[in-house]
């Protein structure tokens, strides 16, 4: 059993149909539910949620100030490398773009450990292209072994690992895993990932679970936004992070909602989802997995993500940068994607304080 | 609609079980069961202790029942196995019910024995129906060890004090995939029928029978109330109250520009 | 000769069979259920068993319970 049965089960599922027989009523049916059911979430996610948004809002933002608190946790991204073999056809760092390739000395890790560490943060994402030769695990390690020294928590956004590389990985310090499928239907997968490792759906698809297996403490998974039907990618993956949930009671789940974003390589967005759509995302998966992590990155604007806040957002990304090496070198690299939310992470403190939500800088640290 | 209730390889049309215990006498037994509609019975063996005749309890349960012993007496897991092994032998069908107790004052079960003897008799080809006391991790044990269903108390044996442990039945019916039965602790028609409006799949009912001023009536009104419960929740409850509309709402910024 | 009889010992005279020790102490064979060391006897074997020194039995019954 992995998660790709749970994909089989609903692979054929004439959504159309089960949108069109989605009423008002049933909808407000399942405002009242403790618990909700996975058809409840997808009809949470059918246009005819679209009329009790403002109630649903309400009932999301009471939910997640019950299990959260007016808290958001703040992480920044810090790219390592950007090598890659993979040719997606919607991503800036695909193998077939002309761009200039690189990725950082250790020394290189620690000046921008250090410039990051100034702002006071403590959760940190590191990502690189898929390049077993340029990036492999063992240099994400060492990488690893000098963030420890300024970060108590480290995630990982990085291609698929097999489960004892996790492992390898979450001994080095490494707690956290970002794996965003992309895209769940199969079908589109296949079309839009030409070449590369990555063409392999399963592998991807079960990646998550090999590092839970693995022990690692927190997971968020995600569709990119723009590549297929948003409705039925939002609802695989919710059943993803709620299969997770179930299977590994111990692990923080969360999913990140990302649209896509202008970058180079020019892919335009094949499905438009409009801020409505994004926020009505949000609030199903909040009634859906109450407890469930969203982590929103500064691919959203300021004065969208400053809307979203109350909605069910857990975790938000400050002082992002997507290029690598991008805080410490003076020219101005080529990004994985162009970010809309620049402001720092001071900025950022003062907004959420205004909203009346505490920044969280550390929420843990292992003790070893 | 037709709701079959598929349960340790039989289909049943009632899902309300019933204890045989604290009876005045077991003649009454037949019209208890056909006044509640009750398929299942629960019986416990015990070592003969008077040397005296005394009817055989099985000669009063119809013939269309399953009987479910149960292995009350056991104080561990090996125990609740010698016992589960012996009913089994005596002829009573695979179904078991274990009931783990080595706690005298509240006659709490031992969940940690519970998952043991269900991991072993699972493993024998028993439909294992464990009682418990709800714990979400330890039903996920039993779920594992291969348990028919999971059996949590609503309060303690026989205390008719209704479904104290509500909160945590909620969070086995959500989480855990196997039917969900209520033991102990029912002590009216009402606590049944909120039990199945949760989404139990059925109810285990004695002593609130059996103390009855008049068990038959009482029995009559029990499986008309699981039947109104089951009903209640395959209706799907309507909505009971819609938010009030906020006075800063939280989605207006998508109509502005 | 003492055997173990629902965990007690018991003095029991030699040759007795399980079906004898049941009938002197006044058991209807279609009510109880008996476990010879520790195995399951039929109805049918009682007569042909005799019991020897430290054997243990226990008679059982079904009762009601819940």
């Amino acid at each position: 059993m992995s998660f790709y049965q749970k994909y089989l089960r609903y692979r054929d599922f004439d959504f159309n149909e089960f949108f069109n027989s989605v009423t008002v009523a049933e909808v407000g049916r399942i405002l009242d539910k403790h618990r909700l059911s996975e058809l409840d979430y997808l009809a949470l996610l059918s246009p005819a949620a679209e009329d009790l948004l403002e109630e649903i809002a309400q009932r999301a933002h009471r939910l997640t100030v019950q299990h959260f608190g007016r808290t958001i946790l703040l992480y920044t991204p810090m790219y390592l490398a950007n090598y890659c073999v993979n040719r997606c056809v919607y991503c800036g760092f695909a193998a077939h773009n002309q761009i200039k390739r690189e990725k950082l000395t250790l020394e290189e890790v620690e000046a921008e450990a250090r410039v990051i560490a100034a702002t006071g943060l403590k959760h940190i994402l590191i990502l690189t292209g898929e390049s077993r030769h340029h990036s492999p695990v063992s240099y994400i390690r060492d990488c690893v072994k000098v963030l420890k020294k300024y970060f108590t928590s480290i995630s990982i956004e990085i291609y698929p690992l097999e489960e004892a590389e996790y492992g390898e990985l979450i001994a080095a310090g490494v707690d956290g895993l970002t794996l965003y499928q992309e895209v769940y239907n199969e079908e589109v997968y296949g079309q839009l990932h030409l070449a590369g490792p990555k063409r392999d759906y399963l592998w991807r698809l079960e990646a998550p679970e090999r590092a839970c297996r693995a022990g690692i403490r927190t997971v968020n998974v995600g569709a990119l936004l723009g590549l297929h039907d948003w409705r039925s990618e939002a609802f695989f993956t919710g059943l993803h992070a709620n299969y997770l949930q179930n299977r590994y009671t111990d692990v923080e789940v969360s999913i990140s909602p990302p649209r896509m974003r202008p970058h180079v390589g020019g892919f335009p967005p094949r499905v438009v989802v409009s801020d409505k759509n994004l926020v009505q995302y949000i609030l199903a998966f909040r009634l859906f997995m109450p407890r469930g992590g969203i982590t929103l990155s500064t691919r959203e604007s300021a004065t969208l993500r400053d809307r979203l806040l109350p909605l069910g957002i857990t975790k938000m990304s400050a002082g992002s940068c997507t290029a690598v090496g991008g805080r410490v070198k003076g020219e101005e690299p080529v990004g994985q994607f162009d970010i809309s939310d620049d402001r720092d992470v001071r900025a950022m403190v003062s907004m959420l304080y205004k909203q009346g939500y505490q920044p969280v800088f550390k929420d843990w640290q292992t003790l070893d | 609609m037709k709701d079959v209730f598929h349960i340790g390889g039989k289909e049943l049309t009632s899902r309300l079980f019933l204890g045989t215990g604290k009876y005045s006498s077991n003649q009454m037994i037949p019209s208890i069961m056909e006044a509640s509609g009750a398929q299942v019975v629960t019986v416990a063996m015990r070592r003969v202790d008077t040397d005296f005749e005394e009817e055989n309890i099985l000669n009063h349960i119809p013939a269309h029942c399953v009987i479910m012993p149960n292995t009350s007496g056991a104080r561990n897991a090996r125990e609740a196995v010698r016992i589960a092994r012996l009913a089994r032998a005596a002829g009573c069908g695979d179904w078991i019910k274990i009931e783990v107790i080595s706690d005298n004052r509240y006659l709490l079960p031992d969940n940690y024995e519970t998952i043991k003897a269900t991991e072993t008799l699972a493993a024998e080809g028993f439909k294992v129906f464990p009682y418990m006391s709800p714990d979400l991790m330890v039903a996920k044990e039993l779920e594992k060890a291969g348990a028919a269903a999971v059996m949590p108390l609503g309060a303690p044996i026989g205390s008719n004090r209704g479904l104290k442990t509500k909160e945590l039945i909620r969070i086995l019916i959500e989480e855990i995939s196997l039917p969900i039965i209520v033991d102990a602790g029912i002590g009216k028609p009402s606590e049944a029928a909120e039990a199945m409006e949760m989404g139990a799949a059925a109810v285990l009912v004695n002593t609130a029978v059996a103390t009855a001023r008049d068990p038959v009536v009482m029995a009559r009104a029990f499986g008309l109330a699981v039947q109104a419960g089951r009903a209640a929740f395959l209706a799907g409850p309507g909505a009971t109250r819609r938010y009030a509309s906020a006075s800063s709402p939280l989605t207006g910024f998508l109509r502005e520009d | 000769m003492k055997i173990f009889y629902n965990g007690r010992e018991l003095i029991v005279e030699d040759g007795s069979t399980i079906a004898g020790l049941l009938g002197r102490r006044g058991l209807n064979p279609d009510t109880v259920i008996v476990e010879y060391n520790y195995r399951l006897v039929k109805k049918e074997e009682w007569s042909s068993i005799t019991l020897q020194e430290n054997d243990s039995i226990e008679v059982l019954r079904f009762v009601g319970g819940g």
